[in-house]
């Protein structure tokens, strides 16, 4: 079994009129079944209201499914035993950093998730300091978060949840907010946790060209995985992409573009080296 | 007609030791009817701009001049002023409270002291505008998807019938769909209404597909305001500051450097297209 697993989750919510009337009830996630292996960078994708972030805040129990099972490293998130050990070992970041992060100070930010499981103080330190340095924010720790740019506040929310030593970290759009200087900072960062510390990622997204280098891609719609498949699988499909309410990246479109004016190019071009490659063939 | 800033300064804390320069000593002139990206970092000092375009901040030093007249003048009307420098916060629909979309959009034109009937002729005008169905008109605006609650929220302001719309940020947190949608829907009314529209983006790529000048701002001056083309140009130092361009004009520059003969200036993916294809075709000859 993976580090995170799902079977037949589904979750559902009553909607109340403003007496508290029951209206209706809504299906946000419809039998969902994911498995992601351990190390692995999964991407979500889907159109707001698509169901993605409801199913992300089942990996950390924030959510419970109404039925189906999920299951984080082995342990089933309705089984209240565990809760503490699933939070800790699936940390959670999201879209605005401004709320998440309370520390007065970069450093005691990031230290107060490990203090408050009980970590003695000096190995609390110790992972306080690793923890910004693999975000690269570890130059800043003495400074105030509000003296920070966006993408470096979510960087000290990452080191925040990393500092818990989780084996996996679930980002919902965690550059919504951001400028693209931000943008970059924030995507290096999460795939650097993912290539040298093996920590397994599920990052939620609206920016298609984040995920090109995803080992897994889901979209999402009305609840339900629509599509799965690595990158290039994904992006080969514009027209199905646009239906969902989503896009490609540029070059991607522009590839697509281009073959649709008969230019002999390969499926799902992710990347300008790649358009380049295939254009000065065609040149000659 | 038009939006004069001359020689703005704003500085904050001015009196302590943490003195900001938030704006230095910027000039510009935003005539009728132009479509205009506002670029810049975090910080850059972008929104203490549009802030000061409504007479929301007042400057610490320099003038600001709306139809020729000083806002910051003793006499000078503020009230009319903001019904006519219309500026929609970022995730507007956070302002939303009303009970029912319609309600909301009233709000604005009611206080200033319309009558019922125009207020609502307004309010529905509005509403069409930014292309919400009439069955919302009467739902709670927070039943509304996120996208139907932005355009609810650009409605209200819309209903104040300004000559100047800003937008910080109108797109974010929207899925890609509701992106294009909600900009279409501007170019839209600003192709119908001859509005002034500045859109603050950290989109390069939807300023460049929307706008026809971009003003790009750093640590409080003026860097860079020309039409797109120009302006994207200059990516090595707009990556200096923490921007970029977009994509299509990474790619022509790549292409160019490995020896397709293609113009750079290139800024959407229509004209990249026409482009490659134009020395594809030369080249197949």
């Amino acid at each position: 079994m993976g580090i995170i697993k799902t079977d037949k989750l589904v979750f559902e919510y009553i909607r109340r009129d403003e007496e508290g009337n029951v209206e209706g009830i809504t299906r946000a996630v419809d039998e969902v079944d994911l498995d992601v292996k351990q190390g692995d960078f999964v991407a979500i994708l889907g159109h707001n209201g698509s169901g993605k972030s409801t199913l992300a805040k089942h990996i950390n129990a924030i959510l419970y499914p109404t039925e189906g099972t999920v299951w984080v490293d082995g342990m089933d998130t309705k089984n209240e035993n565990d809760i503490w050990n699933i939070r800790q070992e699936a940390g959670m970041v999201f879209q605005n950093p401004d709320n998440q992060i309370i520390g007065q100070v970069v450093e005691e930010d990031v230290g107060f998730g490990p203090e408050n499981m009980g970590v003695p103080t000096e190995e609390i330190w110790q992972r306080v300091e690793e923890s910004l340095k693999a975000v690269g924010m570890y130059q800043y720790r003495k400074y105030s978060p509000n003296k920070l740019s966006g993408g470096q506040k979510q960087r000290v929310s990452i080191a925040g949840v990393i500092a818990m030593h989780p084996k996996c970290i679930i980002l919902d759009e965690p550059t919504a907010m951001l400028d693209p200087n931000g943008r970059k900072e924030v995507v290096r960062a999460v795939r650097a946790l993912n290539d040298v510390e093996g920590i397994t990622v599920v990052l939620i997204t609206h920016y298609m060209e984040e995920i090109i280098h995803a080992d897994r891609v889901f979209v999402m719609d009305k609840g339900r995985i629509a599509m799965q498949g690595t990158p290039r699988e994904i992006f080969s499909q514009v027209e199905r992409l646009k239906e969902l309410r989503l896009d490609v990246p540029q070059v991607t479109l522009l590839a697509y573009e281009l073959q649709k004016s008969g230019i002999d190019l390969p499926d799902g071009i992710l990347t300008v080296e790649e358009l380049t490659q295939a254009l000065l063939v065609i040149q000659k | 007609m038009s939006l004069i800033l001359d020689h703005v300064d704003y500085v904050y804390g001015g009196d302590t030791a943490l003195a900001v320069h938030a704006l230095k000593d910027v000039e510009l002139v935003i005539p009728d009817g132009q479509f205009i990206g506002l670029i810049g970092h975090t910080g850059s000092g972008k929104s203490t701009l549009v802030q000061h375009l409504n007479g929301l901040i007042k400057p610490t030093g320099g003038t600001i001049y709306f139809n020729g007249e000083d806002i910051h003048a003793q006499d000078y009307d503020k009230k009319k002023l903001r019904s006519k420098v219309g500026l929609v916060f970022q995730y507007p629909e956070h302002q939303l409270f009303e009970i029912d979309v319609f309600s909301d959009v009233c709000f604005g034109p009611k206080n200033l002291g319309l009558t019922k009937q125009e207020t609502e002729l307004r309010a529905y005008a509005a509403l069409k505008q930014v292309g919400l169905e009439d069955e919302y008109f009467y739902q709670s605006p927070f039943d509304l998807s996120g996208g139907q609650k932005r355009r609810v929220a650009i409605a209200g302001v819309l209903a104040m019938k300004p000559e100047v719309l800003i937008l910080d940020e109108p797109t974010a947190g929207l899925d890609p769909k509701g992106r294009d949608e909600i900009l279409d829907q501007i170019a839209k009314l600003k192709e119908e209404t001859g509005i002034t529209v500045i859109l603050v983006s950290h989109s390069m790529e939807d300023v460049a597909k929307y706008v026809e000048r971009i003003i790009v701002m750093n640590q409080g001056s003026v860097l860079f305001d020309d039409v797109p083309k120009e302006v994207f140009q200059h990516f090595r130092k707009l990556e200096e500051v923490g921007l970029a361009a977009p994509q299509v004009t990474y790619i022509m520059q790549e292409l160019r450097e490995k020896g397709l003969p293609v113009r750079t200036d290139a800024t959407t993916i229509v004209e990249a297209k026409q482009e490659i294809l134009r020395v594809l075709g030369k080249s197949y000859t």
